[in-house]
This record gives C-alpha cells, structure tokens and sequence, in this order.
C-alpha cells in the first residue's frame, strides 16, 4: 500500500519523465537537422564547389559568388549597424535620463525587434532600392539587413554594458572621471565580450537572412564577383531558397552542399561568439 | 594653526521618493585633523559625504538647499569644476572597489584621467601613495597583478593608496573598515593617524568604538539631522544631548 | 584639457545621435509603408479587401485567406512551440543537472541560429515527403508542415525568455516548500511556474510574435494557395501566409501597380500586428530601476 508520501514521489519520477521527454523532442531534431545536412552533403562538397563560379544554369560548378556574396553583405551590415547599435545602447545604459524621449526610444527599439524580415524587405525596396535610387545592390541590402539587425545589438550590448559593476563608475567620478572617459577606460573595455558576443549573433541573424535581401540585393544567376557595392550579387540564403524550389532538375546533393555551406558559416560565428563569451568569463576581473 | 577647511551650512537635501535625508546639516571640518560623522545606519551620513564631492549629481535628488564651503567657495554651485573639486576631496568606499585593471593601473588610474603621461612621474607616484598607505613593502613586487588578486585589507589600502594619488586635500572615508579584519582595521587607523597631519580626513566610522578611538572631532547624526558636534574626547566621555548618549551607551542602534 | 572636454562634446553629442537614431528608423519605415501601401485603400473598394479571394490576376485583393493562413499557421505553431518550450524551458532550469546543462542551452541556442531557408529546405525535402506518406496527403506541404517547421523555430524564443524568467524566482521561495515539505515537482507547479508567470507569458507571446513574421519557411513549405482556411482539415491542405504572399509575389509585381500597392498594405497590417504583440509582452519586461538605486548600489 503506497503512502501519500510515495505517491507524491512516483508522480514526482512520472512528471521528470515526461519534462526529459519534452527536451529531448526539441533538442533531437536540432542535432538531426545539422547531421542530415551535413550528411547528405559530403558528396557535393569540394574544393571546387567552394571556389568556383556556377556553370550550366547553376547545376555544376561552384557557389563561390554567393559565399562571397553573403560575406560582403555581412560586412556591410556590421559597418552599419555596429556604430548604431553599440552607440544606441551606450546611450540608453550610460547617458539617457529617464524622460519620455528615453521611453520612446526604448518602444522605439521593441518594435524594430518585432518587424518581420519581410517588411524590412519592403521597406528597404522602397527607401533604398526605389526612392534614394540605389537598386537592388550590396549597399541597399546591407542597409536594410543593418536597420534589422541594430536592436539586436542594441539589447545584447545594453545587458552587456549593465553587467560591469556599478561601482567603478562611482570609483571613476569620484577620481576626477568625466562620464566618457569611465564609459571608454572601465565600462566598454569590461563590457567587450559581451558587445562582441552580442555583435556576431546578430550577424549571424542578417547573415541567414533572405527575405529582405529578395528585392533589395540578390540576383540569382551573377558568375561574376560583386566589383562595387552598387552591384547586385549572389547570396547564400537566396541561392539555396531558389535552387530548392524554382530550378527543376537541381541534383540533390548541390542543394544539401549549399545548405551546408550556409550552416558552416552560421554555426562558425555561432561558435567564435561562444568561444569569446566563455574564455572572457574565466578572465573576469570582478 | 587647525584652520576650517569645509564648512557645511544649513545642508538639506531629499531624494525623488519622498526621503528627507539631510535637514538643516551645519557642521565645520577642521584641517589637519581627523572628523568623525557618526550614528545609525540611514541617517544621512553617506549623504552628506556625496554631497561634499558632488557624487549625489549621479542620483536622483529631487531637493537641496544650504552651502558647502571649501576653503571659501561654494561646491554646490553649478559653475563649480566638478572634475577639479573630486581631485581635491578624494573618497574612499565601504567596500573595496578595485578596478579590473593591474595594482600599478589602479594607482595611475586618477593621473591618465588628468592627461598625465610621463611615466616616470607616474611611477614615482606609485610608490609614493603606496608608502602613504602603508601598503608598499607588502605589493612592491606584485604591482602588475591584478588588484583582485589582493586581500581584503590590502585592497581597502590600495584603494586609499588610489586617492593619496591624486594628492588631494580631503579624504573622505565611508565605513572604510567595515569588511576588514582587526589587524587591517588597526593598520588603516594607524594610518588616517598618519595622513591626518598632511590632509583634513572626514571620516564614517562603522562603530562607535573606532569612532572613539579616532576622532578627534565628532559629530552625532540621526535621522538626518546633526544632534551634537565636539572635541572627541569630550563627547564621548560626556555627551550633552541625551540621544548621542543613548546611542554611544548601545541603547539603540 | 580643452581639448579633451571638445573630442568628449563631440563623443557624446554622437552616442545621443545613435540613441535617438532609433525613432528615426521607425519613423521612416512606417513612412514608407504607409507611402506605398495607402493608395491601395484607395484603390481597391474596402468591401474587396475583405473578400475571401485573393487572386490578383483578376483584380481581386481579398486579404481575409491570407490572414486566415497566418493564423492558422501561428495557432498551430504554437499548440507545437509553447509545450514543447515551455516544458523544456522547466527541465532546463529546475530538473537538468549542471553538467547537462551546460549542452542543453547551446542546443537551443544552435536551433535559434538557424536560417528559415535552411528549415524550409529541410521541410521540402524530407518532412514533407515524410507528411505525404504518412497522413497520405497529396503533397506534403500543407499547414501542418509549416506549423511544425515555425514550431520549431519559435521554440529559442520561449525556451530562453521562460527560462530566464524561471531562474529569476528566489531560491527562497524554493526553499520555504521545500521546509514545507513538497517534492520538487510540487514546487515547480505551485511555487515558481506562478511565480515566473508574467515572463512565461513574455516568452510565449514572443514565441508568437517570432512566428507571425516568419516568411521564407512558410513560402517553401505551405503549398501556397490562397485559401481560406475553414475547418480543422484545412490543417492538412495547402495555405498561404501574408508573409509569404508578399515575398513571393512582390518579384514579379510592376512598381505602382495596384498589386504592388496591395502587397504594400499588407505589409502595413504585419507592421501593425507585430507591433501590438511585442508591446504587450515588452510590458511584462520592462523593469525599470531609477538611477538613484543604480548608482548607490
């Protein structure tokens, strides 16, 4: 005859049970999703696939343009939404009063993080693409994939910035600091990791991106290399969005190896910025 | 010969959520001498130390009225050198803040903040404020470790050793012994002993007993308000005002 | 010295640039929307865009099957994330040993980093072939398989914000039951799902907000047919999103058309919808403390 105590504890086992099960059905799929891709990709990834122009109406060939594509779009995205986004959030951590403009500001960045990458497709065809006559091009994508990606860094560098003590910027003051020479000499060399963490994810984010590159930047048969950022090019993501449902007859194992190429590149910056934030915890002077 | 070096007059001050925290403060700070502000906890004495070196800008006071001379001018007033003013009135806090950087950075740390650069100068101030602080036979051959790699109490000196740099004329100490061991609370005693003759030191004791032991002047806050200023050896063998000798008696706390 | 305070004047006057430069890009980005969207509302009579058709090669701008596709597909994506995250969100904060957890929250955080097109990809060639056969559907992309794949993708969302909010309870609270004598599992029902309860609720609308806005998924995996959705079957049939509609449609649409206006006023009411979620869950995590705490503390 069970006791209540008993019971209380088979429910206890029952419930783990079922909690572990749950877990494992999100995270099972995440390890299938990376070994199926990187599986069925072996066969199409060579030397060449990765360094080669596309031939034959993108069947054979490589996909080079479009990892150099995704690169330069990642690179201009950072050039952008860097200075934005780390200033914004220095901003909001160091300086901003507590007004109704620092409110606003703050609604402000809640709702850039809540616009759906479409949207930002539209706008971005047309404030760059369209109005300030840009074209589809690098720059018109960069931009709009940086507007996207800043209240990303804005949160990520605002919690980062608020994690280093308090107290040394009352020890700074208190010897004769002005507020920039603390935020720059104490804060920002403390919060570092944390920015740069923070920086790489939302890369990361812009980097996969496609829909708002669809109208802004990608073409989708471009052999030659982007010369000038008011090209148009070839990216990752929209190279593999196209090859898997627009090109009829595109051999599998292409589209499993661009896959892979995209994944490698996402999980690589995935890894640095856990890499970062791990080795900069163990060094933490406080 | 023991000239006033602050003279507080007439100090309130109360923050944006209704906390009355000074009411009608006057007290004078003698030069060369140590001036001990204590009483219970809340009482308005950290306050009034952040008000002395403006520190109390950075948070939300919604109220502050009265003066505080230093050697003759107004800190209060809006036109006044807030960087210059921290150089001269330095503070030490409760607990030891190091900052993340090496014991050496720590030291240099208020000079590059004044566009010092001249590295010789900024060594010879190193050792200088180390020996001050009675801290520099015990960290002369750890000057580029980390300054949390100190102990508790020599942590507490360096950071005192931080303020000396500055070459200040004030030291202002809040409840600086509160996490230290006996033998480090006597070594930072003996030295405010020390510095007392150079500098004018105000100091928050975190009992009455060092209150007792150091003060050479005292004053008595509660709740705000300043009860009893005097010599310290009188006050706290005869205190006037009943309350201070409730307090210093232990009947409330 | 001089110097120093004019590069400081510049410095800062730049980082309040940065800091207001947010309300600029919302400015513009609700400007430019509403430039090329509102003429659709008065080109297209308001009782059409209502309609239950959207087909735009005959002129007919009925946005209600699109709609009808997003909610579906978000209903159903969240009947899959919020479970599944929310359960594992308690595993991961109440149940996991360290050890385990130091994998469990970079898995999740891997499944966050994924691009929707790799998970579209993925939906076209194995899950939906995998639906096909196995609920003998005619193909496999349907609601159901966009549903999944967004489930999925929703699920870092809520897993680390009800996470977060979860490890954010006191232990002391914890710590009373547990002198009172319940078993952990009593704990995490009665003391700290409650007590998490307005950042779990912060996580799930997250999770929807993330789930609204999907588009490259959804366009690859949901059979993109504008139908209205009605009854439970239409989970197993072909839908379109209004994400995907405009993604896929605005390519071959000619610039100040009335279709082009059509896909501009949609993306108005995206806009507008995400806008409504995020701020009802930003008001849950707003935690503001005055600056007298922070600089005393």
């Amino acid at each position: 005859m069970a006791t209540e105590s008993q019971r209380r504890h088979l429910i206890q086992r029952a419930g783990f049970a079922g909690l572990l099960l749950a877990t494992f059905a999100t995270v099972a799929p995440i390890l299938l999703v990376v070994g199926l891709i990187l599986w069925r990709a072996a066969p199409a990834l060579s030397f060449e696939f990765l360094t080669a122009s596309p031939r034959e109406g993108m069947r054979a060939g490589g996909i080079l343009p479009a990892i150099v594509g995704t690169f330069w779009l990642t690179l201009g995205t950072a050039a952008v939404a860097v200075p934005f986004g780390v200033g914004a959030a220095i901003y909001l951590a160091e300086y901003a009063p507590d007004s109704r403009w620092t409110r606003a500001i703050r609604i402000a960045i809640i709702n850039l993080a809540g616009i759906p990458s479409v949207v930002y497709g539209l706008f971005g065809l047309g404030l760059f693409v369209l109005f300030l006559g840009f074209g589809t091009s690098i720059l018109a994508g960069s931009l709009t994939l940086a507007i996207m990606t800043v209240p990303v860094i804005i949160s990520t560098t605002e919690e980062a910035l608020r994690a280093v003590p308090q107290s040394f910027r009352a020890v700074s003051i208190s010897l004769g600091g002005t507020q920039w020479q603390t935020v720059r000499r104490i804060v920002l060399p403390q919060a570092l990791p944390g920015i740069l963490t923070g920086v790489i994810l939302g890369l990361e984010r812009a980097a996969g991106e496609t829909a708002p590159i669809l109208f802004t930047a990608a073409a989708f048969f471009l052999p030659r290399l982007p010369n000038s950022p008011f090209d148009a090019t070839m990216a990752l993501p929209y190279h593999l969005f196209v090859i898997s449902t627009q090109v009829p007859g595109m051999p599998i194992d292409v589209q499993y190896g661009t896959a892979a190429v995209l994944l490698v590149f996402v999980l690589g910056m995935n890894l640095v910025a856990t890499v970062i934030r791990s080795r900069a915890r163990a060094r933490r002077q406080w | 010969m023991n000239g006033i070096k602050i003279s507080v007059q007439n100090l309130s001050l109360g923050y944006s959520d209704g906390k009355e925290s000074l009411r009608h403060v006057s007290l004078d700070i003698r030069n060369h001498a140590i001036t001990v502000l204590f009483g219970p906890a809340g009482g308005g004495k950290s306050t009034l130390l952040r008000t002395i070196n403006r520190l109390n800008d950075l948070t939300d006071v919604r109220h502050l009225s009265g003066k505080v001379w230093l050697d003759g001018v107004d800190v209060l007033d809006p036109a006044t050198d807030l960087i210059a003013l921290r150089r001269r009135v330095g503070m030490v806090f409760a607990r030891p803040v190091v900052l993340p950087m090496s014991v050496r950075q720590n030291l240099t740390y208020g000079r590059e903040l004044a566009g010092e650069r001249n590295q010789a100068r900024l060594t010879e101030v190193v050792e200088r404020s180390l020996r001050a602080a009675a801290l520099w036979e015990e960290v002369l051959d750890r000057l580029d470790d980390p300054a949390i790699s100190l102990s508790g109490g020599q942590q507490q000196r360096l950071c005192l050793a931080r303020v000396l740099a500055l070459e200040p004329e004030v030291i202002m100490l809040d409840e600086p012994t509160s996490g230290l061991d006996p033998i480090s609370t006597g070594k930072v005693e003996a030295t405010l002993q020390e510095l007392k003759q150079t500098y004018t030191i105000l100091l928050v004791p975190h009992s009455v007993q060092q209150a007792a032991r150091t003060a050479d002047h005292a004053a008595f806050i509660l709740d705000g308000e300043l009860i009893e200023f005097g010599q310290g050896k009188d006050l706290f063998t005869r205190p006037k005002d009943q309350r201070t000798e409730d307090y210093i008696e232990g009947r409330f706390g | 010295m001089r110097a120093t305070s004019r590069s400081e004047y510049i410095v800062t006057r730049l980082i309040k640039a940065a800091g207001y430069s947010a309300i600029l890009f919302i400015g513009l980005i609700f400007l430019f929307l509403l430039r090329e969207g509102t003429p659709a509302l008065f080109e297209i009579p308001l009782g059409d865009l209502v309609g239950d058709r959207w087909y735009p090669i005959e002129d007919l701008f009925g946005m209600l099957p699109l709609i009808g596709g997003s909610l579906l597909v978000t209903i159903g994506a969240a009947l899959v994330a919020v479970p599944l995250g929310l359960l594992t969100a308690i595993y991961i904060a109440e149940v996991a040993p360290r050890s385990a957890r130091e994998l469990l929250k970079p898995a999740v955080e891997i499944l966050a980093g994924l691009p929707s097109v790799m998970l579209g990809f993925l939906g076209i060639v194995a899950l939906a072939p995998y639906l096909r056969r196995l609920l003998d559907l005619p193909t496999g992309l349907s609601a159901l398989t966009g549903s999944l794949l967004l489930g999925g993708i929703a699920i870092p969302s809520v897993v680390s914000v009800a996470e977060d909010a979860l490890d954010a309870v006191p232990r002391t609270y914890r710590e009373a039951a547990r002198a009172l004598g319940a078993t952990r599992w009593q704990i995490i029902w009665r003391v700290t799902l409650p007590a998490a309860r307005s950042g779990v609720l912060t996580a799930i609308m997250l999770g929807v907000g993330r789930v609204i806005g999907e588009t490259m998924t959804v366009m690859m995996v949901t059979g993109n047919a504008p139908v209205l959705p009605t009854g439970l079957g239409s989970l197993f049939r072909p839908t379109r999103t209004m994400t995907a509609t405009i993604a896929a449609e605005m390519g071959e649409v000619a610039n100040g058309s009335v279709h082009y206006h059509a896909l501009f006023l949609i993306g108005i009411l995206l806009f507008l919808i995400s806008l409504g979620v995020n701020l009802l869950a930003a008001r849950f995590v707003f935690r503001q403390r005055t600056r007298a705490e922070r600089v005393l503390s």
